[in-house]
């Protein structure tokens, strides 16, 4: 066997906390070989990022490392932080989860890349503009020569990580550190960075050390794959072996935990996800429910061709120069007890959808029936008793809780706002919305950052039962959540529905949650829905090119099935930026099977 | 599923008590209390202390050092400084406190609204405030104490209209940025009006930096005070404010440097003071501070 390019051994981090010194990742220890890609996989807390974090030599004097990281058999531990600075860059070089802020905004991309190559002095001055350009045709950009004069806000965010890619790449290190390098893009923009990450490896015989959340990616693209929990690492394997035969248990619970793609297939109804312990890794199939839905019934929301624009730019006088035209002509029913799921990528307006249906945002036109009230034209006390009907649940549970108010009084508030109940009773019945949710009532004293994202979670589902609303606009709700509390806040969103008979309308950019939940899709592009239908036609027939490159680009937990897919095609969202005036243009529908509708030309 | 994690840290006693027992934990801020407590009980005492009139003259005892007669010397026309630091106490304290209340309380609602609201109510105010900006602090409050005539009442509301601004300035930017967050839009969803969003999720969360900047003003307006009274626009001759103390003593300051000493050493203290509890008021109102 090779020597391997890097090797942890016994890697032990500390931080030092009030009550001492308390250990965050103990004992880590693994190899990387030249040219492999070995990913690091965890749920949030499991000391992932501290293990890159610590092989960079990036932790604050508040942290105490102690073990080995040899660097082709050198010890980086032992290194000055002068000798860790040139390793750095150098060696090994590292990319981020958020390209939004890893570039300076006010010098332009090309120039951010040169003083790069100039600081490193590998390459001499009159030939630095050409590596540069090098670099971004090798990042795949396309048009370099004229990008590189560009500033970062020019470019989108798959074309920043790009441009962190070909940072990282200045110095030809020999291990790239990537740190959920795609866990803040899109889902056919992660495609294509992966693909980059995995071509350029191949190019350059760099070794990658992955580091992710996402059971997919790992699947996609690593050989070998470290499972940590909780600071430990439980399991090391080839990435095949891991996915068809794992040996510890915490592992084998990840992985029933992550939706896959195609599950479904043959299911009628959404299915509730597995419960899995996440210790002993048992798992236990919860029972699958029917809920027929009448369709000939008055639907309980009614969307007919809603138009939200918001103005963009501004010229000398104020006034805006552009529209962008986030929602453009959006039709569609939704049923008691049914999940409408509202997919698509960032910026194609699925969430001012889900805003502008309960009017938090001001639509332009349209018509909106929710519940018997016709939310655009409502005044404001018939709009007061809309929101009894219609409620939100956000994605960011460390944003959507206010964080000077107590559970109880988060939950309290919107009875007591709506005159449901007095005080005693409300308090009550909060208790008692707190237990619905799996939650304790006698936490309605504590503060919501006493409590985990899944909990806070909870807590925002219960505040908005308690008005018994009748649709539920979840926007995200489940995103920003590790694996298993995703599975269990998805399958009291679907307990809940049962019960109560609610309508979702489940926004959300994972394919893999939707297909689970919903019992209808609608497709969102540039503001428009291009494709609607039943779930299992949306997935097993896609007609819309749209929503096969989206259903094409989503990572498949399955190493067995890696590389299937995906052309080689480097495009950006388009933007839903109009000029003033813009007519968009008259859409035609085409039916393709029952409720099965897609966008013609 | 089975088992919801319910780990949490130990049950916690409720809101107001938890307030007071942070605050109370928090030795710096219970130092700071003790200061301003001192000074407040001197200067509530003052008529029924055992000390010299403040105001009577001797001309024996022109700028006299520390003794036991005059514990803290004698000034340029042979006052008891003791019984001036004491009744000077009044007028300063006053000075600060109530021109602070005074911007605070106008201050925050005129920012509060222009961020909430944003568009054409917040660009007017936002001009206005960037015009009253433009003037210096004193030069504004002196020229509104001009306006409003000489006396310490209107002294502290000059002084209050002039700090106003900086208010208001700050609220407004703090608005805008919590105005963003998920819980106001879940407030407006859950069909909550414009006051109770405001004074429920906005207010409670802009708390902290408008404690720390009332505080810190606190100390500006007592200074703001001397000037003013030594320009005789403030606390009027010859009844004693620790400024027009300074005021007097800097022209003494090699002859007779216990003048300024003291008066200077009281307002460093209350100063230094109120900022201790400022800084324990934010953290125990914070419920995510520990």
């Amino acid at each position: 066997m090779t020597q391997p390019i890097l090797s942890l051994r016994g890697l032990t981090t500390a931080f030092k906390t009030e009550d001492g010194w308390k250990e965050v990742i103990r004992d880590i220890s693994f190899d990387v070989q030249p040219g492999e890609t070995v990913a690091i996989v965890g749920e949030s807390g499991s000391g992932k990022s501290v293990t890159s974090l610590s092989i960079m030599g990036l932790l604050d004097s508040r942290a105490r490392v102690s073990g080995q990281v040899l660097l082709d058999g050198r010890d980086l531990l032992a290194l000055t932080e002068a000798e860790m600075r040139s390793v750095r860059g150098n060696d090994i070089a590292m990319i981020f989860q958020e390209p939004m802020t890893s570039l300076n905004p006010v010098f332009t991309v090309g120039r951010q890349i040169a003083e790069l190559l100039i600081r490193h002095g590998k390459v001499a001055r009159d030939q630095v503009r050409a590596e540069v350009l090098r670099l971004m045709d090798r990042v795949r950009i396309p048009n370099a020569a004229a990008r590189m004069e560009e500033y970062p806000h020019q470019f989108s965010g798959g074309m920043r990580q790009r441009v962190m890619i070909a940072m990282a790449l200045a110095a030809r290190p020999r291990l790239l550190i990537a740190d959920e390098p795609t866990t803040a893009l899109d889902v056919t923009i992660q495609g294509q960075i992966l693909d980059l990450i995995k071509e350029i490896q191949e190019e350059q015989g760099m070794a990658v050390l992955f580091i992710t959340h996402d059971m997919g990616v790992v699947a996609e693209i690593a050989d070998r794959t470290v499972v940590m929990y909780r600071g430990d690492r439980v399991e090391t394997g080839a990435t095949a072996d891991l996915f068809t035969d794992a040996r510890h248990p915490y592992t084998r619970a990840l992985l029933a935990a992550v939706p896959r793609l195609g599950d479904m297939t043959d299911q009628d109804w959404p299915l509730r996800f597995p419960s899995v312990d996440m210790d002993s890794g048992t798992i236990t199939a919860q029972a699958a429910v029917s809920n027929p839905i009448n369709r000939s019934a008055t639907p309980v929301l009614s969307v007919k061709n809603l138009v939200t624009r918001f103005g963009s730019g501004s010229d000398l006088l104020g006034r805006p120069t552009g529209k962008v035209h986030a929602v453009e002509n959006v039709s569609f029913d939704l049923w008691q007890g049914e999940t409408l799921s509202l997919v698509g990528e960032s910026g194609c307006g699925k969430s001012t959808t889900g805003r502008s249906i309960l009017r938090l945002v001001q639509p332009e036109a349209g018509h909106v029936q929710l519940d018997g009230f016709d939310v655009l034209t409502a005044g404001a006390r018939d709009l007061r008793r809309m929101r009894r009907s219609g409620q939100m649940i956000f994605q960011d549970p460390f944003s959507s809780l206010n964080p000077r108010m107590t559970v109880g009084q988060t939950v309290i508030e919107p009875i007591l706002t709506h005159k449901l109940a007095g005080r005693a009773e409300a308090r009550d019945r909060a208790a008692e919305l707190l237990r619905q949710v799996g939650l304790d009532g006698s936490m309605m004293d504590r503060y919501p950052h006493e409590f985990s994202g899944g909990q806070r979670q909870r807590i925002a589902i219960a505040r908005v039962l308690g008005l018994n609303p009748k649709v539920i606009v979840a926007d995200e709700s489940v995103s920003a959540l590790d694996v298993s509390i995703k599975a269990q806040v998805c399958n009291l969103l679907m307990d809940l529905q049962d019960r109560l008979g609610l309508a979702y309308l489940f926004i959300s950019h994972d394919m893999a949650v939707v297909e689970r939940v919903s019992h209808r899709v609608a497709v969102m592009y540039l503001g428009e829905i291009v494709e609607i239908g039943p779930r299992e036609a949306i997935f097993a027939d896609p007609q819309h090119p749209y929503t096969r490159r989206l259903i094409a680009a989503v990572p498949i937990p399955d190493p067995a099935r890696r590389g299937l897919r995906r052309g080689g095609e480097i495009d950006e969202l388009k933007s839903p930026v109009r000029p003033l005036g813009f007519q968009p243009p008259q859409r035609q529908w085409r039916q393709v099977s029952d409720r099965h509708f897609v966008m013609a030309g | 599923m089975s088992a919801v994690d319910t780990q949490l840290a130990p049950a916690a006693p409720r809101a107001k008590s938890r307030f007071w027992t942070k605050f109370r934990r928090n030795r710096a801020a219970m130092v700071g209390g003790v200061i301003v407590a001192f000074f407040v009980l001197l200067a509530i005492a003052a008529p029924i202390l055992p000390i010299a009139d403040p105001l009577a003259t001797s001309w024996t005892a022109i700028r006299l050092a520390p003794s036991a007669d005059y514990p803290m010397g004698s000034d340029e026309i042979g006052r008891d400084i003791l019984s001036r630091m004491i009744w000077g106490a009044q007028a300063s304290l006053m000075a600060g406190v109530v021109s602070v209340v005074i911007a605070v309380a106008s201050g925050v609602p005129i920012g509060l609204i222009a961020g909430y609201f944003g568009g054409w109510t917040d660009t007017i105010i936002s001009r206005f405030t960037d015009a009253l900006l433009a003037m210096p602090f004193l030069i504004m409050a002196i020229a509104l104490a001009a306006f409003l005539g000489p006396s310490l009442t209107n002294a502290m509301i000059a002084i209050g209209l002039s700090a106003m601004p900086i208010f208001i300035r700050l609220t407004r930017a703090q608005v805008m940025s919590v105005k963003t967050e998920d819980y106001v839009e879940g407030a407006r969803a859950i069909g909550l009006g414009h006051m109770a969003i405001m004074r429920r999720y906005i207010l409670p969360n802009i708390i902290p930096p408008i404690i720390v900047q009332a505080t810190l003003t606190v100390a500006t307006a007592i200074i703001a005070e001397a000037s003013l009274s030594f320009l005789g626009l403030g606390q009027q001759a010859p009844a004693p404010s620790w400024g027009s103390m300074l005021n007097v003593a800097k022209n003494f300051l090699t002859q007779a440097p216990w003048m300024a000493w003291w008066p200077g050493a009281a307002i460093f203290l209350v100063v230094i003071g109120f900022n201790l509890i400022g800084d324990g008021l934010r953290d125990a109102l914070d419920p995510r501070e520990h």
